[in-house]
């Protein structure tokens, strides 16, 4: 019995490293693919829109995606606290993370018919685990948001050179 | 209703001021989506129920604020900006606010 339980962790460590890991290049390779396909919808965090850009409609456009870091990274970068310094498997994560949001602010821009997003800002918060005794689920949320607008097209490539 | 992040609605003008707008809403993550996302926190990568759950109680938060806003009379919210908290254990205060404004 007491080898089963021994065995359990490394086990659990060996198996979350590797699906992980895969989930990891998988979506990676999604991201370069649908960021490729974006590029239509330029995002840009000025807050005020140029003069010279005539705007027809303005909307709130929304993208958000929780998530979690697998178990073995998350043991990994419990080892790394003890001594300090960079947690560099955190940043992977959090940056994956990031660009998904990003896009998926750009699809809900693209799909109501927008070509351009301005003040774009990114919040990032933690989840509170569902369990008080500090186990359970844990997450974090990173939210991007902004404004789009329908910017006539010729005027946009002669500012940002954007080719779309 | 325009919703806006922005200080002014671009291509409108501001008339007129009624003051500061919220909506808020306090979410539970849901029983059967918890026992999902705990087996995804073993793999890692993106708790798809907790994605959608906070997704609709923040659209839930702009739709109170965009009724206080029409309540008021005005026609558009300008500098919205967005607020997370974890409150409790499992439990998470998705807030919106803004300022309440006439557009034309």
């Amino acid at each position: 019995m007491d080898i089963i339980s021994l065995l359990v962790a490394p086990v659990m460590l060996f198996g979350a490293w590797l699906t992980g890991s895969v989930l990891e290049r998988r979506h990676l390779r999604n991201l370069l693919l649908l960021e490729s396909g974006s590029r239509d919808v330029l995002a840009l965090t000025i807050e005020d829109v140029p003069a010279e850009w005539t705007v027809g409609s303005c909307e709130l456009v929304i993208g958000n995606v929780v998530i979690s870091q697998d178990y073995f990274k998350r043991f990994a970068a419990g080892l790394k606290g003890l001594v300090g310094g960079r947690i560099g498997v955190y940043e992977p994560l959090l940056e994956r993370a990031r660009r998904e949001a990003l896009l998926r602010m750009k699809g809900v821009a693209h799909a109501r018919g927008y070509n351009t997003v301005i003040n774009v800002r990114i919040e990032t918060s933690p989840l509170a685990r569902s369990r008080g005794d500090g186990k359970g689920t844990a997450g974090v949320e990173i939210m991007a948001f902004g404004t789009a607008i329908e910017v006539d097209y010729a005027t946009r490539l002669r500012m940002t050179g954007a080719t779309g | 209703m325009i919703i806006s992040n922005t200080q002014e609605i671009p291509g409108k003008t501001i008339i007129e001021f009624f003051g500061v707008v919220s909506g808020s809403t306090v979410r539970a993550k849901h029983i059967g989506r918890d026992i999902g996302a705990a087996l995804k926190n073993v793999v890692g990568g993106e708790l798809k129920g907790y994605t959608e759950l906070l997704s609709e109680a923040r659209g839930e938060a702009i739709r109170r604020m965009s009724r206080q806003a029409e309540e008021q009379g005005a026609n558009a919210i300008v500098n919205v900006r967005f607020a997370t908290s974890s409150v409790a254990q499992g439990a998470a205060e998705l807030f919106a606010y803004g300022t309440a404004v006439r557009v034309e």
